[in-house]
């Protein structure tokens, strides 16, 4: 769906209107996941492996069973056998099958009467292992002696002979290396490595399940995507789709983590044994140890740049561990890593490695930030070394219309170098910096994609509108959706309201993610509101005996499209919605769609920091994100995402990680010892939008939510290794980290 | 006939070739024809893969027409979070 031609002034999109959950979210009336409640409701536990990597020999549920309140327990055995193979490692990952693949592992689960029933009886359960060494580290788990996580997973891709670890490989580029790097006047060649992360959202997994024995069944949950659930659990629990109704809750936070699922099978299962609904709601020790970070990696980069600043050749080798599971990560930080340069010759391999750790999912552009954070750091190091200004250096090598891309296609009309100016012209660029001091910067860059959507617009009869879509509201997406609805039909914002619709009510919607949603349903909408226009203008050109030609939409008004077609007073919404009944029924639009045309994103972040020398603590003294955003419709919710990605990047980057011991547990399972930013950490993050539309919607938007979290890693790192006076190539940049650098630095 | 660039890895599947000539005006047709001519392809195909036209990236759409002068693109399954 392209552009529209016409000019508009918009109205109603681009304000900053009130959101439509906010009184909902700060008086506790929001329904999140665990608020669900049922009448004779279980509460279900899930027992969890103690091991790094066993063989389970036996479960023994005997006496668990025997115990006061227990009314269900239920192993891998109680699930079916998907015919896909991405849906049966969710399924060995919710519940494992012969062998516990990571500290926290599911192995069996409990319902009983009350949460303390339930607690008990896990311990009761017993578990027979045969210990089996465990790896996880990507580079140990590479090696070709490293104890094996999974057999046989390995893509065709893989060449013969490495560890059964690596399941995949790719590799992207084009020109001629060799040459490139003989034309370099300088060439840095750095390893780099990042830890695991995680999504960090506030709200643990929680839900509810209702499944009789006859297959059909109710589960509310908070997810991503209510339809993945159901097409994930009705393959594990071996029903038809069409038996099992989600409906997803509000949702606190998922960032990609709710992209799969984790407990709902298990609910499900537990409560068609007992014949109850089961609620489960995970800790935030669960969250931690067995739902998906991202990957940790490690990176190899090598760049050559002339002396005037143009890069002549670049290579990337990138190694993500994403757990116990394949997965393909790595194929975007590899498709990522160089997008934002016009190179004449470039390389880039990647390897998806498997270790014993739990199951990644995806994190906001999954595999870009890490990658682009090893690139960046060597331009930026080039740029140093070459005395070179690192805007003026971007500029000269970015990427624009027309360039061959590092992965293969060449770019239509993109944003980054508007943003990259912007950047430079913004004050923050040239504001003086004290000692300890330092300033850096880094380009990001996302995909973006639209996906299967669908949309209803309803007519109400007082001539309010109600719109239902099938995407979780995780960034704002209801606000945005009534503004283009309204927009598009002339109305009041407040005239509209959007709800989230379970899976009976819609056809099949794509998760919310990809930073699709605004987009594709905002797309979707345009269009259920353009069916519903030209339906009114039909009863109104009936209704006064013209042709339907002879009429026009003006103003939220059917009218005489000019002098020949009568004189006839305008008619609005409401006065078409209070005579629907006699003029054909009711009035409603609809639009079904694989949306194409998103379009790519770019961004450039710009942060100054400050090294205390004698502690290694890093404070974040300005942040400013530039970000190109189509047309942002709710400005506020724009800049939330700009802000979210930049102080979620400021962990990842300072202080997050995955720490697992010799003995292959994880050690940091909560978040007094998994330390995310919090206020006071922060300074006010600026923004800065550009508004270059996305020719492939009809108002010009483009996705906003995931190219934030891209650049601040290298950013970050950039600004620490001016700061520190030694570059940085290890992330977190955590206090004893810097330290250490900066001690060896001073040792020489 | 299209010309199909392939993504290096998919290089040893296709005879080494970076480009190949495909018989095909949309975009299920390009998939049954790479399968059919290079089977080693199939196995990425079967995982998924999406398509860069002229810039702009498909999922899924089957029915996305092509030709001779458009710039076609092999792309791994795109995702998000």
């Amino acid at each position: 769906m392209a552009l529209d031609t016409a000019k508009r002034d918009f109205k109603i999109v681009g304000t900053r209107v009130p959101r439509p959950d906010g009184i909902d979210k700060v008086t506790g009336k929001a329904a999140y996941g665990a608020d669900i409640t049922a009448t004779g409701m279980l509460h279900g536990r899930i027992l969890r492996s103690p091991h790094a990597h066993a063989r389970i020999i036996s479960v023994d549920t005997s006496a668990a069973e025997a115990a006061e309140g227990v009314k269900a327990i239920v192993t891998s055995a109680d699930f079916a056998t998907p015919d896909d193979a991405g849906i049966r490692d969710i399924r060995d990952n919710c519940l494992a099958l012969n062998k516990v693949l990571y500290d926290g592992h599911a192995i069996a689960a409990v319902a009983a009467t009350s949460k303390s029933a339930a607690k008990a009886a896990i311990r009761l359960i017993r578990v027979e292992y045969e210990i089996l060494p465990h790896v996880t580290d990507v580079d140990a788990a590479m090696k070709p002696d490293a104890p094996i996580v999974q057999s046989g997973r390995a893509f065709e891709n893989v060449p013969v002979g490495m560890s059964q670890n690596v399941h995949s490989h790719v590799e992207f580029g084009h020109g001629d290396l060799d040459a490139g790097f003989a034309n370099a006047d300088k060439i840095i060649e750095r390893t780099f490595k990042t830890a695991a992360t995680h999504q960090g959202y506030i709200e643990p997994q929680a839900c509810m399940a209702n499944l009789g024995a006859d297959g059909r069944g109710e589960l509310w949950c908070c997810t991503q995507g209510q339809y993945m659930v159901r097409e994930n659990c009705a393959a594990i629990l071996g029903i038809e789709a069409s038996q099992l109704r989600v409906t997803s809750s509000e949702i606190g936070g998922g960032f990609g983590g709710k992209t799969t699922t984790f407990i709902e099978p298990v609910a499900l299962a537990l409560s068609r044994k007992s014949g109850k609904p089961v609620k489960i709601v995970m800790t935030r020790e669960e969250v931690f140890r067995a739902t998906g970070p991202t990957v940790s990696t490690s990176m190899d980069v090598k760049i050559g740049m002339t002396n005037a600043g143009r890069i002549t050749a670049a290579r990337a080798e990138l190694r993500y561990q994403g757990g116990a599971f394949p997965n393909h990560t790595v194929e975007f930080g590899a498709q990522a890593a160089f997008a934002a340069y016009d190179l004449a010759a470039v390389q880039t391999l990647g390897w998806g490695v498997m270790t014993n750790r739990p199951k990644e999912v995806a994190y906001r552009a999954p595999g870009a930030p890490t990658a682009i954070y090893a690139v960046e750091s060597v331009v930026d190091e080039l740029c140093q070394q070459l005395d070179l200004d690192p805007l003026d250096v971007r500029l000269l090598n970015a990427a624009r219309k027309g360039t061959l891309s590092a992965y293969g296609q060449t770019f239509n009309e993109i944003g980054l170098v508007a943003t990259l100016e912007a950047a430079k012209n913004h004050p923050h660029y040239t504001a003086p910096l004290g000692e300890n001091q330092g300033r850096g910067l880094s380009c990001g860059f996302w995909f973006n994609f639209g996906g299967n959507t669908c949309v209803s617009l309803n007519l109400n009869s007082d001539g309010t509108v109600g719109v239902v879509e099938g995407n979780p509201d995780i960034g704002g997406s209801r606000a945005s959706i009534s503004m283009m609805a309204a927009e598009e039909l002339g109305i009041p914002y407040d005239k509209v309201r959007t709800v989230i619709a379970d899976t009976t009510s819609l056809g099949f919607n794509d998760v919310t993610d990809g930073s699709r949603v605004t987009f594709a349903v905002g797309l979707a909408t345009i269009e259920a509101a353009r069916a519903a226009k030209n339906e009114m203008c039909a009863r109104v050109a009936k209704l006064w005996g013209i042709d339907s030609d002879a009429v026009l939409w003006e103003d939220g008004c059917v009218k005489p499209a000019g002098p020949n077609a009568g004189d006839h007073a305008p008619m609005s919404i409401a006065d078409i919605a209070a005579i629907a009944d006699e003029t054909g029924g009711p009035i409603a639009g609809h639009h079904e769609v694989n949306a194409d045309g998103a379009g790519v994103s770019f961004g450039v972040h710009l942060v100054d920091t400050e090294v205390d020398p004698e502690t290694g603590a890093t404070t974040i003294l300005r942040y400013t994100v530039f970000q190109d955003a189509g047309k942002a419709v709710h400005p506020d919710y724009v800049e939330g995402q700009m802000q979210g990605g930049a102080v979620q990047g400021i962990g990842w980057a300072l202080n997050e990680e995955y720490i697992y011991g010799d003995d292959g547990l994880l050690q940091n399972a909560s978040l007094l010892d998994y330390r995310v930013p919090v206020a006071s950490d922060l300074p006010n993050i600026e923004t800065v939008i550009l508004e270059i539309p996305n020719p492939g919607h009809p108002y010009g938007v483009r996705g906003v939510g995931e190219t934030p979290i891209v650049p601040p890693l290298a950013a970050i790192s950039n600004a620490v290794s001016r700061a520190a006076g030694i570059r940085l190539t290890e992330l977190p940049m955590s206090p004893p980290r810097i330290l250490h650098a900066i001690t060896q630095r001073r040792d020489g | 006939m299209v010309k199909v660039k392939l993504w290096g890895s998919l290089r040893q599947f296709a005879d080494d070739q970076d480009w190949v000539d495909v018989d095909a005006s949309n975009f299920k047709e390009l998939l049954d024809q790479l399968s059919q001519q290079h089977p080693a392809l199939r196995p990425q195909i079967e995982r998924g893969v999406s398509l860069a036209v002229d810039g702009v990236i498909y999922r899924n759409a089957w029915f996305t027409q092509i030709n001779d002068e458009n710039e076609i693109v092999l792309m791994p399954y795109m995702v998000g979070g």
